[in-house]
């Protein structure tokens, strides 16, 4: 097959694809690394100047950093504990023969199909609202006091939101690695006397480790650029309480208009990204060899 | 394991499902719902779940008042336009890789790969300020490239697995016949590659649809799609609950529905074939 003409033809087909990434990234990623030694604020055109470190050294210590910082390893930890432990409840739930399992597994994962903008609306006014939402009429019934969910717990508000989007995702992925589980190992261990919480620990948890991998990478990745819930809710208040590291790059960048600023964050913002996409990486490249 | 099962065990795991099930579809549910009552009703306490005026004004209102049918069509337009754009890259790509591998291959798929990993706030000053020196700022074609940008690493990915399981030996067979390249293209390889492909759009339109990095901050009303329509319902003066119901409903509706279609596929290609 791998004539040299064949070779050449292949090499001709795929760079259109490869050279059109390689300048979406390299170019831009080259800028932002560029801007992020100057001082350049948009409001003062012409006066770029090269000053070294210095962004970095004021990113690094603002304390918008740090807050910004823990919000984001908060959300993006919490949102992985509750989808994964949800998503293997759930999956092995709908792994069981149920009444109506194919409509139910629709209903499961219809959250994840919600554009995000709709998500958190939806959840802020119709749910969350401390005076007219579900949850407050909810609390009335039991009689306690309403949540005034944005105002008291900003960033829970802001999890629980992204986790009933990302919930389905790990659902999907875990459902679809449980219905490769061999039943004769399954049953093989009942008939030596295994239960089903041995059955679990044993071969279910082991045969999903993998699944579970590349669920925690991905939501990873994503997670971390959570933008759209907190541009429509909070605008990443009150004061920093949930501002996250893409929202405050965006702030820096197209509020304050601090070009040299924005671009130190988002180079930071992609050094901890590179640093989960690493992992990824090479777990789906082993995959690529078998 | 599902021989076992008792008529009891069967009732209960049933009904404990269906209830999960129902609390975490229930925000969707309530939306709709919420969309067919008079702004008066969305607010009321205790909320009426049945017994009030089934109206379509909401949808009406919003077509009328803020002219939804221009940003639902912006939001078609990217979606379609940033997959069929994408195709034609990502089909020559895949279909090269797939066919005529080379020792760069696996190193050329992971760093597509890779640039999927990038955050967009990363980029985002530079594209916003080349966006604004070249005019590109709120137009449709401006977002769609960056549309096609975002998602040609899944397409390529998702192709690249499905190409990679269609039998070569068919394909040396029509060579054998003396099928020229085309020839072998159309007549053996797309009918076979098809699913595969409309699998591929299906998840491309989904991510575009909901994208919401880049048309929130790339647009303002000429070019804004869906997501950015229902961001104005943000602001205090926006906040009516029915109407933002009946946009809501009616931006998510269609992709929920291809959504449901494409479950499947979906695991593949956002797992970048790691899970089947």
């Amino acid at each position: 097959m791998s004539t040299r003409a064949s070779t050449l033809t292949g090499r001709i087909m795929s760079a259109p694809s490869i050279i059109v990434l390689f300048l979406w990234m390299a170019v831009p990623l080259g800028m932002t690394i560029y801007f992020s030694f100057l001082r350049y604020n948009l409001l003062s055109p012409g006066t770029e100047e090269w000053i070294g470190t210095l962004n970095y050294e004021f990113f690094l210590t603002d304390p918008a950093f740090f807050a910004s910082l823990a919000n984001t390893l908060l959300l993006v930890g919490s949102v992985l504990v509750i989808t994964v432990i949800g998503g293997i409840l759930l999956g092995l739930l709908l792994d069981q023969p149920i009444f109506g399992r194919g409509i139910l597994r629709l209903l499961v994962i219809a959250p994840f199909f919600i554009m995000p903008t709709v998500n958190a609306l939806v959840w802020k006014n119709l749910l969350m609202d401390p005076v007219s939402g579900m949850f407050a009429w909810l609390a009335s019934l039991l009689g306690l006091p309403a949540i005034d969910w944005f105002t008291n717990a900003p960033l829970t508000s802001i999890i629980i939101m992204v986790s009933w989007q990302w919930l389905p995702f790990a659902v999907l992925i875990l459902l679809t690695a449980l219905q490769s589980l061999d039943r004769d190992q399954k049953e093989a261990a009942q008939m030596d006397g295994a239960g089903p919480v041995s059955i679990f620990f044993y071969i279910t948890l082991p045969h999903l480790s993998r699944a579970i991998t590349v669920v925690v990478l991905i939501e990873t990745i994503f997670l971390l650029t959570v933008f759209a819930e907190i541009f429509v809710t909070t605008g990443g208040g009150p004061g920093l309480a949930t501002t996250n590291i893409a929202f405050l790059v965006y702030t820096q960048a197209l509020l304050q208009y601090d070009v040299g600023g924005a671009s130190a964050g988002g180079i930071v913002a992609v050094i901890l990204a590179n640093i989960v996409a690493i992992f990824l990486i090479r777990l789906i490249g082993k995959n690529l060899d078998n | 394991m599902e021989k076992k099962q008792t008529p009891l065990g069967y009732i209960s795991f049933s009904a404990f499902a269906w209830v999960v099930g129902l609390l975490i579809f229930f925000p969707i549910f309530w939306m709709v719902l919420t969309s067919f009552k008079s702004e008066l009703e969305a607010v009321s306490i205790p909320p009426s779940f049945i017994s009030f005026d089934w109206t379509l004004e909401n949808y009406v209102e919003v077509q009328e008042r803020s002219n939804y049918f221009k940003f639902a069509m912006n939001s078609v337009i990217l979606a379609v336009g940033s997959t069929l754009v994408g195709l034609v890259f990502a089909v020559t790509c895949a279909w090269a890789m797939a066919f005529n591998p080379t020792k760069r291959t696996k190193d050329a798929l992971l760093w597509m790969l890779s640039t999927k990993m990038m955050p967009p706030v990363g980029v985002l000053v530079p594209i916003y300020l080349m966006f604004r020196d070249w005019g590109l700022l709120d137009t449709r074609f401006g977002l769609i490239m960056v549309l096609f940008l975002m998602n040609l690493p899944i397409m390529v990915w998702m192709l690249y697995t499905y190409f990679k399981e269609i039998p070569t030996d068919i394909l040396e067979a029509a060579r054998m016949d003396g099928a020229t390249l085309p020839k072998e293209i159309i007549f053996v390889l797309l009918p076979m590659a098809l699913p595969g492909i409309a699998s591929t759009m299906l998840l491309n339109v989904i991510l575009a649809w909901n994208e919401a990095f880049w048309t929130l901050n790339l647009t303002t009303s000429d070019a804004a799609p869906l997501t950015a329509f229902i961001a104005s319902y943000s602001s205090p003066e926006g906040l009516f609950w029915a109407k933002l119901s009946a946009a809501s409903t009616l931006a998510v509706a269609p992709i929920l529905v291809i959504g449901w279609f494409s479950q499947k596929q979906l695991v593949r290609g956002l797992t970048f074939g790691a899970v089947k």
